[in-house]
């Protein structure tokens, strides 16, 4: 089947789809964007989550035929359109938050969603809450932590606050 | 494989009459799992999401509330707290934020494990499954509805659409036992809830048996021994056999999760937790109201 979306602002086609297949499968090897990873296929890692209609998902629990007419924002989708870093990207960076980097994409769109509706720094429990679905074996998840905290501060210290974040998808 | 996608009720109940092997996946959090590691083909998909129809919930009647299938476990988490605390207390408990994001109540009933958590509450509370077929409109009460391991009452022709579950009467807890705080599919799980009107009392356990159970004994020694009327403190005695009742109803086996023997333990636990939790809010409530 076709399967029509808007993926990082763009209206995009993939052919051939067959009807069982995850809105993952189509991202990675029909439409060449490998951001969002493939680990359990099972929502128990979140390498794969990635923004639907506005709504961060597992995109390997999600039928391909599900996200037709909708619109998909991975991580590919979250710096802006000149390349610059989101400042969750940048803060992941520069906290030391990537060992293997496998489960990053991930964590970044996850975190994205968190902070752009958070006022200011999130209190702990509902980071780590936030993050609970999104699994690292690398890094033990304080650098993780950091990282969300230290975009979080950079993010509301901004003059005119999250909201000027808003990714270059969208 | 087909992919079937109906805009409307009609619809979709008309493809499902045609098409009875076809597999409904709404939020795709069980149907995907089994398509991604190949335990399942299904001839076609029925895909649910776009039946708007589904998604909403209202008040059915005073008192009554009536939760679409397609309503989402985040959207009990943020919406039904005051209405249904026992159930957004379960819905919270379930996967992770993505999770709950996509996994719905229908789907939750429709895969009726033993271990689905909306089901102990489900079973506390008294609700009542609607499902529908082009024949007509069934409800069956949820107690009837799990029918064995992954088996329920639902015909091949038949949806579920919705489930109608009394506002909470009175205090209601639910606890769940896993080896973290997210991503667990319970070890065991209990819910209860005291219909203080009524001086009756509703359970439900998860995960320890074929099917979520109830346990009646337990509902029935609890609802004539709780000192409704002058709520003091209650007696241990009274919540230890209140969780041997329950423990005695759960029909557990050994598994990948927990021995049987450690699901019964833990029931009496959860048992005594959930009711000195109740309790307490229940007297809480009536101290603030008498203040």
């Amino acid at each position: 089947m076709r399967v029509t979306m808007t993926v990082n602002g763009t209206a995009v086609t993939a052919d051939d789809v067959w009807e069982g297949e995850s809105l993952l499968y189509v991202l990675r090897e029909r439409l060449a964007l490998p951001g969002s990873k493939n680990a359990c296929e099972q929502g128990e890692c979140g390498s794969c989550t990635v923004l639907m209609d506005d709504v961060p998902v597992c995109a390997c629990l999600v039928a391909a035929g599900q996200a037709e007419g909708g619109e998909i924002v991975t991580v590919e989708g979250i710096a802006d359109r000149r390349g610059e870093l989101h400042p969750v990207q940048q803060a992941f960076i520069d906290a030391g938050a990537v060992q293997c980097g496998f489960c990053t994409p991930g964590l970044i769109v996850q975190a994205y969603d968190l902070l752009r509706r958070a006022d200011g720094v999130p209190d702990d429990a509902d980071l780590r809450e936030s993050l609970a679905g999104n699994l690292c074996r690398c890094t033990g998840y304080e650098k993780i932590l950091d990282a969300v905290r230290l975009a979080g501060a950079r993010m509301a210290a901004v003059a005119g606050g999250p909201g000027q974040f808003s990714g270059g998808a969208r | 494989m087909d992919f079937l996608r109906p805009g409307s009720l009609d619809e979709a109940l008309a493809m499902k009459a045609e098409r009875p092997a076809a597999l409904p996946v709404a939020g795709g959090t069980d149907v995907m799992v089994e398509i991604n590691f190949d335990a399942r083909r299904p001839e076609a998909l029925l895909d649910l999401s776009r039946v708007l129809s589904l998604s909403t919930w209202k008040h059915e009647t005073p008192g009554m509330l009536r939760i679409g299938a397609g309503v989402c476990y985040a959207r009990m988490v943020g919406e039904l707290g005051s209405l249904l605390p026992g159930l957004a207390m379960a819905a919270r408990t379930v996967g992770s934020p993505q999770i709950r994001n996509r996994g719905t109540i229908g789907g939750n009933l429709g895969s009726a494990s033993p271990a689905g958590d909306c089901h102990p509450v489900l079973l506390a509370a008294g609700a009542v499954v609607e499902v529908m077929s082009v024949r007509g409109r069934r409800l069956v009460r949820a107690a009837d509805f799990f029918t064995g391991p992954k088996r329920s009452a639902l015909e091949p022709d038949e949806l579920i659409t919705a489930v109608l579950v009394p506002a909470a009467p009175g205090p209601q807890q639910f606890a769940k036992v896993g080896t973290r705080n997210a991503m667990v599919i319970a070890v065991c799980a209990f819910a209860l809830e005291l219909r203080v009107a009524a001086s009756q009392v509703g359970t439900g356990i998860g995960s320890a048996g074929p099917t979520p159970l109830r346990a009646v004994e337990a509902e029935e020694f609890l609802a004539a021994r709780l000192p409704w009327d002058s709520p003091g403190p209650l007696a241990d005695s009274l919540t230890r056999e209140f969780g041997a009742l329950v423990a005695a109803a759960a029909r557990p086996i050994d598994d990948v999760r927990g021995t049987a023997e450690y699901r019964r333990h833990a029931l009496t636990v959860l048992a005594r937790r959930t009711l000195t939790w109740a309790w307490d809010g229940y007297r809480k409530e009536r101290s603030d109201s008498c203040g």
